[in-house]
């Protein structure tokens, strides 16, 4: 997990969606607004990792929506193939992978919908939910074991 | 420009990611997993213009943008208009080299849900492509008008409950058919149109390309499976639509100029169609036996419709 800072950016879960500061009421906005997603120039974005751009605050990256979570999934990255189908399917770009590698989960931006547990292919599966309390080595240490084929 | 080798998944996840999290669509929401697709599956600088939708208020919640590109959200039924005026000011400004980056490879994307496709923003679709603009419109087919409620609208089946066709004791829910958006927008003579589906990532990310580098209004209609109003839970999502497809309820196909069909998927072993509406909480009530004839009428329309699509793609007409 020591990846994940690396991949931090400054302005990380400084904004809670709902009960953030600096909202305002709806006769305050004004009609139509600009928000710049990134600071300065954003021509080639699409060649830069997310680590090497300079977010805005307007952008969402910077908010946080990990309050919605009431279960986590949990990587176990002793089982895991790499398949990056987690990475395809996550609805909420909360999968970190880099040079075909996963690395871990975005718990800043994971709403714990499960769908990466559903598509995992491994047996054990190599993300599994758990409750969002428990922390992650007392996860790690549950892990089940392999499952046998089941005679037919 | 192909942003990476989509031949297997480990280089496609190589891509940078343009659609960002947090924004509030539903945990286990389809949309975000199309858009992300389009998004990755390419290098180009994209124009995107969205209509109201879930998409659209769940992405651009004011003071945030999840949007890493030039993103903007028009009327109900404009996103068409949008691309289309937006690609018109980028063609005249490129011929009189204007522009600050003449070379630049700009797309022009616009996504509505079904309700502004398929309703309220048609004419202005309609428009757009006779118009032959340059530019992709993509429907998230979730098949209601599920940021209001789940109202019914003409993408919603026949025989799913909505808020404004309730199924009861004297209805069986929807009893109009689904439009077929796709033959109607092949009919216009778009370039390209295609029926994709997310859990199909690979025919997907294909299609986009396809659709992005093809000049001339192409469309394409994804299946955007909604845990919220087709009532499912949210981590079946993918589960729900490998259903939709093997069932050929959402069979996958391109039209190429309006008269070459392909279909792009052909299940190994076609399940009934049973299965995939006894998986979801909309079709609950068709399974009491005084409604069993909605199942077989589906089952039978489904049937006619992919021996339609195999004698289309036969006949190459």
């Amino acid at each position: 997990m020591q990846h994940l800072k690396l991949l931090a950016n400054d302005n990380r879960g400084l904004n809670e969606l709902e009960n953030g500061t600096g909202l305002m009421g709806w006769h305050e906005v004004t009609q139509g607004s600009i928000l710049p997603s990134f600071e300065g120039d954003a021509t080639h974005i699409a060649h830069l990792k997310s680590e090497e751009r300079s977010y805005s605050n307007f952008n969402s990256y910077t908010a946080t929506v990990a309050s919605w979570r009431v279960l986590k999934p949990v990587y176990n990255r002793d089982i895991c193939i790499d398949c990056q189908n987690c990475w395809v399917w996550c609805p909420d770009s909360s999968i970190l992978s880099r040079d075909k590698q996963m690395l871990g989960i975005d718990y800043d931006h994971c709403k714990g919908c499960s769908v990466c547990v559903e598509v995992c292919p491994t047996n054990p599966k190599s993300l599994i939910m758990f409750s969002e309390q428990t922390p992650l080595e007392d996860a790690l240490g549950q892990w089940p074991e392999k499952k046998k084929k089941e005679d037919k | 420009m192909a942003a990476t080798s989509i031949k297997n998944l480990k280089e496609f996840s190589t891509s940078n990611d343009r659609f960002e999290g947090a924004h509030t669509l539903c945990p286990g929401c389809a949309h975000s997993m199309i858009v992300r697709e389009l998004m990755n599956c390419t290098d180009d600088n994209l124009v995107i213009a969205t209509n109201t939708g879930c998409l659209e208020v769940s992405t651009a919640v004011y003071p945030f943008t999840s949007w890493d590109t030039s993103w903007i959200h028009i009327g109900f039924e404009n996103a068409a208009t949008a691309a289309s005026g937006a690609e018109a000011m980028y063609k005249a400004r490129k011929r009189k080299g204007s522009l600050k980056d003449n070379d630049a490879s700009v797309k022009f994307v616009a996504f509505g849900g079904d309700g502004s496709t398929y309703d309220i923003g048609f004419q202005w679709l309609s428009g757009a492509v006779e118009r032959g603009h340059d530019f992709t419109y993509i429907c998230l087919d979730n098949e209601n008008y599920a940021n209001t409620g789940g109202q019914r609208s003409s993408a919603t089946p026949i025989g799913a409950t909505t808020t404004t066709a309730q199924a009861g004791s004297h209805s069986y829910g929807k009893k109009e058919k689904k439009k077929d958006m796709i033959a109607i927008m092949a009919a216009h003579g778009a370039p390209y149109v295609a029926q994709l589906a997310p859990n199909k990532w690979k025919s997907m990310a294909k299609g986009f390309q396809k659709a992005l580098e093809t000049e001339g209004p192409c469309f394409i209609n994804t299946v955007s499976a909604c845990c919220t109003e087709w009532k499912f839970d949210p981590k079946d999502t993918i589960g729900i639509t490998d259903l939709a497809t093997d069932s050929l309820i959402f069979p996958i196909y391109e039209i190429i100029d309006g008269h070459e069909l392909n279909i792009l998927y052909r299940p190994k072993n076609v399940i009934k169609v049973e299965d995939y509406l006894a998986a979801q909480g909309r079709y609950k009530h068709l399974f009491k036996p005084e409604y069993k004839h909605v199942i077989e009428q589906i089952q039978k329309d489904v049937d006619k419709q992919w021996e339609m699509l195999q004698r289309r793609e036969e006949a190459r007409i």
